[in-house]
């Protein structure tokens, strides 16, 4: 398959950027993007070109580090997908390709397609954590958690963090990681300590990173590689009510 | 953790803003519903009696006056934070994408929420100016009827009449109806959106809040739309 691929190229943080094209051959539709970057990459080291700075670690959809807006998309157009996860299958030969870093004030570029989420981590130091020792594992059913709570807690937990949610949102809300953060700890016994104080710290976080507000588009739910699910919102909404009545 | 975050702070924050968004606009909603059942009653064929009656008992009576004066608080409250909100949410996104798709991920009403608002604030100042404004304070010809059952006369003000004439006025009829279209895609979101915003949602129930939300919309705005319509075409029920 060959493409025309219009790429991101910005040498540092205060530089301007631009959209560069490139042309690429040969490439196989089973390579994922995150591939096709190295097949490219390599071809301008050959060429004594800056090759395309990009963020990559596992390959194996987990990682959350590939903060691509492909086509005008989160991560390119396949539903719940990273960009390693991404085929080349899913684009016609021929086929003009725009990459773009993911953007939002809080996520500032570091260079090229790579940005820093560092934002994220700040808001997790503010209350994404739980402060009471909860000792070794526990043995099974030694700690009653209902199901459904272990279950919602489960997929609110399976968030990576990639930043998807406020790179596809109109707003630049971080929102739905947020949320999810919450809603995982809230559900569990283990985070019960902090419960009146979380949403309110971590928002108050958020809010002083730049990341907008969020009035329900959805399309970080859309765009989510973890389907993590607009009900975590709601139940972030209602913690942060609880905490502001509460204390 | 540290949470010494002021009450201020708490109520303007990213969800403080849109709580009060959602709580004003639930009201507002509700007000719909009152200002629907009373335009209704212009549809009777009874020569504006019942609405006039119902016009002057919503004009005099205290308590719906009182609450009136907290409907145009809310309107303006509503109006503000939501453009408050638009203005920081823009900002959240300083350089935009050369290359960007919304339409595949979420509904175009939902992402025009503040332009959808303006809208219908702009249509609000004009639809008091010629109702509101004229029935409180404008010249307007009397009408005098006579209750059979209690026997009582009463002389009282012609509203009905004055929407009479407004609505004879082609392009009054379908800035109207313009409106309502741009009410009815706002409230498409908004409804649903007010009760995921005050923690009333889960992924059970949303399907059905979609649903109501939806109905609820389109069906208020269709009805309100109605009347203008037929009454430029003098069809009466």
């Amino acid at each position: 398959m060959k493409f025309n691929l219009k790429i991101w190229r910005q040498k540092n943080a205060n530089a301007p950027g631009k959209l560069v094209d490139y042309k690429i051959d040969n490439v196989s539709e089973d390579m994922s993007l995150l591939e096709m970057m190295d097949v490219l990459n390599e071809d301008l080291v050959r060429k004594n070109e800056e090759p395309v700075a990009f963020d990559h670690d596992c390959r194996e959809g987990i990682c959350g580090m590939c903060s691509m807006y492909i086509n005008g998309r989160a991560h390119g157009p396949v539903k719940a997908s990273t960009t390693c996860q991404l085929y080349m299958r899913n684009f016609t030969d021929g086929e003009t390709i725009t990459i773009e870093p993911f953007r939002a004030a809080a996520f500032p570029v570091i260079r090229d397609l790579a940005v820093t989420r560092s934002a994220f981590d700040r808001i997790i130091a503010k209350g994404g954590f739980v402060s009471v020792s909860t000792g070794k594992a526990q043995d099974a059913n030694n700690l009653p958690v209902p199901k459904e709570d272990a279950d919602k807690a489960m997929d609110a937990a399976a968030c990576i963090g990639c930043g998807a949610c406020a790179a596809a949102c109109p707003n630049a809300s971080a929102m739905l990681f947020v949320s999810a953060k919450v809603a995982h700890l809230s559900l569990l016994p283990q985070g019960q300590v902090e419960r009146k104080e979380r949403a309110l710290a971590m928002i108050n976080q958020m809010d002083e990173e730049g990341f907008g507000s969020c009035t329900n588009i959805g399309a970080c739910e859309a765009e989510c590689p973890k389907e993590i699910s607009l009900e975590n919102i709601a139940r972030l909404n209602r913690e942060y009510i609880y905490a502001t009545v509460a204390k | 953790m540290q949470a010494d975050i002021s009450l201020s702070k708490r109520l303007t924050s990213s969800i403080g803003k849109k709580i009060v968004v959602a709580l004003t606009g639930v009201f507002l909603s509700l007000f719909l519903i009152i200002h629907l059942m009373g335009n209704l009653q212009l549809l009777k064929n009874d020569g504006g009696e019942a609405f006039n009656h119902y016009a002057e008992f919503m004009g005099h009576n205290p308590l719906i006056q009182f609450v009136s004066k907290i409907n145009f608080a809310f309107i303006l409250g509503h109006a503000f934070w939501g453009i408050f909100l638009a203005f920081k949410n823009r900002a959240a996104r300083p350089t935009l994408y050369a290359v960007n798709k919304p339409g595949a991920n979420s509904r175009w009403a939902s992402r025009n929420m503040a332009l959808l608002g303006t809208i219908i604030f702009v249509f609000i100042a004009v639809h008091l100016s010629k109702f509101w404004f004229v029935f409180h304070y404008g010249d307007i010809p009397f009408a005098e009827y006579h209750d059979g059952v209690t026997g009582e006369f009463s002389r009282i003000k012609d509203y009905a009449t004055v929407v009479d004439i407004g609505f004879e006025q082609l392009w009054i009829v379908i800035f109207y109806v313009a409106s309502m279209f741009a009410l009815a895609f706002h409230l498409s979101h908004g409804v649903q959106s007010a009760f995921q915003t005050l923690g009333l949602n889960n992924k059970e129930f949303a399907p059905t809040l979609r649903t109501i939300g939806t109905v609820f919309a389109y069906g208020i705005c269709a009805l309100f739309a109605i009347i203008p319509v037929l009454m430029y075409l003098n069809i009466t029920l």
